[in-house]
């Protein structure tokens, strides 16, 4: 649903917004007593894990369901990014689903029966250099020939859609040009992960938090259960989808996963006048930025070099970023940043996701999107309930499966995604 | 920011330097390897929570590769050896889930 509200006219002021969002009912889903055995347990209870245990209720029929959270719901990734949703990807593989989860946020509110403030305002993707500008628009190209809407915006024309942007050629990374997807956007990450805690709960599936899957119980190469801090739960089928701790939930179970966890951060600034209507993107500098709902500027920075579980980077990551956006927005120098954060991400060597079958039977995997998992949590919900429903990949996600790392069937996205994913 | 001891330069700035992930991870003969073992060697890199041997190049710097014991909770920093030396032992547990790292 585009939400008319966040077409936003300029000199409406963060606290108007702030002050329009709705109250919240005082339970959104039930404390349940945690059973001995489930049909079906998903371990992590964030976004992508929450709308796997919705769609397996929903287009499965499937309601024995538990979601497994070590620490809170939605207190991970779905929590710590920078909301931002588009389905241009270069490869078929990727735009099909990509583009399947982009349909299934445009009805999401309405089916979920939950506000999520999804807004599509528009992704513009910044090109700075001659080959930048190639690589774009083969990007624009193949959404072309996949029915993605994409389209060629010169600096003028970007200038025109983002007022307080630097086009000028006297700058170490000018815009050349970019391409815009006006379908793209934002939604209420929060929102989002409550909206499907709820359906979920409403639908029958218990949501259980504060406990940490500690090992899973695996005889005769068959998941018969996980083992957790609160003790064990039998369960018929597994699902893991546990972002940047997925390496280690895949040792547990005996099998390793060419996943490297790394920090990405991100950071706000405080309530701000709205000067910015539509998300600007820039893969080569590192800057990502929108202007959220209630008026604070959302800009992500770029993953830390090193492997790390510790949800929090370097300094010099942040100030590298915001180097490259004050050049890109000089108006951002008199802005304040009132807090960044980290995430821990699940990094393919190809920068694509796995989602599929295990090594183990009746365990399966979601993991591995990296920096640009937000976006898909419609659509990789929707596929892993239907491998965890069938016991085998949905059409989209046959090519993410585990094997490709054998097969060679590699679906590089690194250099249409770098690190902007 | 890590300080970092490259065990040719000193105690240097993490931005000196290029992550290079898992050390000690021999060059196999492809030839004698089933796929999935040659997707091990390309793709597999250990990702452990807690402790972990890692390479490291000083690359403005000396410009060397050398290895690195690090904690990937803590950030702390272990001990630096060289390539094809012998591996110092682990600071501590090589971290699983569950485990005190």
């Amino acid at each position: 649903m585009t939400n008319t509200n966040d077409i936003l006219a300029p000199g409406i002021i963060g606290r108007r917004r702030a002050a329009a969002l709705p109250e919240q009912p005082p339970q959104l889903w039930k404390s349940v007593k945690r059973k001995k055995a489930y049909d079906i347990v998903i371990v992590g209870g964030g976004g992508h894990g929450l709308a796997t245990a919705y769609y397996l209720a929903k287009n499965h029929g499937l309601t024995n369901i538990a979601v497994v959270e070590k620490g809170w719901l939605a207190g991970g990734n779905t929590a710590r990014n920078t909301t931002i949703i588009r389905s241009n990807y270069l490869w078929d593989e990727s735009a099909s689903i990509y583009e399947h989860s982009l349909k299934l946020w445009e009805t999401l509110e309405e089916d979920l029966g939950y506000e999520m403030f999804f807004s599509q305002r528009g992704v513009l993707t910044l090109a700075h250099s001659v080959s930048d500008v190639r690589s774009k628009k083969r990007n624009l190209y193949a959404n072309a020939l996949n029915g993605i809407d994409s389209e060629w915006l010169t600096p003028e024309e970007v200038k025109k859609l983002v007022p307080i942007i630097n086009i000028s050629e006297d700058v170490r990374y000018p815009v050349h040009g970019a391409t815009y997807q006006p379908r793209g956007g934002i939604a209420k990450h929060d929102w989002v992960a409550w909206g499907y805690a709820k359906a979920a709960s409403d639908l029958g599936v218990d949501i259980i938090q504060g406990t940490e899957v500690t090992g899973f119980d695996i005889r005769n190469n068959k998941v018969q259960g996980v083992h957790t801090s609160q003790g064990t739960i039998a369960a018929g089928k597994v699902g893991m989808v546990a972002a940047g701790h997925s390496s280690v939930l895949a040792n547990l179970a005996g099998f390793p996963v060419p996943i490297q966890s790394r920090p990405l951060q991100a950071l706000v600034s405080p309530l701000l006048e709205q000067v910015l209507n539509t998300v600007v993107m820039s893969g080569a500098v590192h800057v990502y930025v929108s202007q959220a709902h209630k008026g604070e500027l959302v800009m992500g920075a770029g993953t830390d070099a090193f492997n790390s579980y510790a949800q929090r980077g370097g300094f010099h990551v942040i100030e590298h970023q915001l180097a490259a956006a004050l050049e890109l927005f000089p108006i951002f120098s008199r802005a304040q940043v009132l807090r960044t954060w980290g995430g821990i991400v699940d990094v393919c060597p190809d920068a694509s996701p796995i989602i599929g079958l295990t090594p183990v039977e009746n365990l399966f995997i979601n993991a591995g999107w990296g920096t640009g998992g937000f976006k898909a949590t419609p659509g990789s919900g929707w596929v892993m309930a239907h491998t965890i429903a069938n016991g085998a990949p949905h059409e989209l996600n046959k090519p993410f499966a585990l094997d490709r790392f054998v097969t060679g069937h590699l679906i590089d996205e690194h250099g249409a995604a770098g690190v902007a994913h | 920011m890590l300080y970092i001891p490259c065990p040719h330069c000193g105690l240097r700035n993490e931005t000196e330097f290029h992550y290079g992930a898992e050390a000690g991870v021999a060059y196999p003969d492809p030839n004698a390897l089933a796929d999935s073992d040659w997707a091990k060697y390309l793709h597999i890199r250990a990702n452990p929570k807690g402790w972990l041997a890692e390479r490291w190049v000083h690359f403005a710097g000396c410009g060397r590769w050398f290895n690195l014991w690090r904690n990937t909770v803590t950030h702390e920093i272990g001990p630096a050896y060289l390539p094809f030396t012998e591996q110092p032992k682990s600071p501590g547990n090589i971290g699983q889930e569950g485990q005190k790292v």
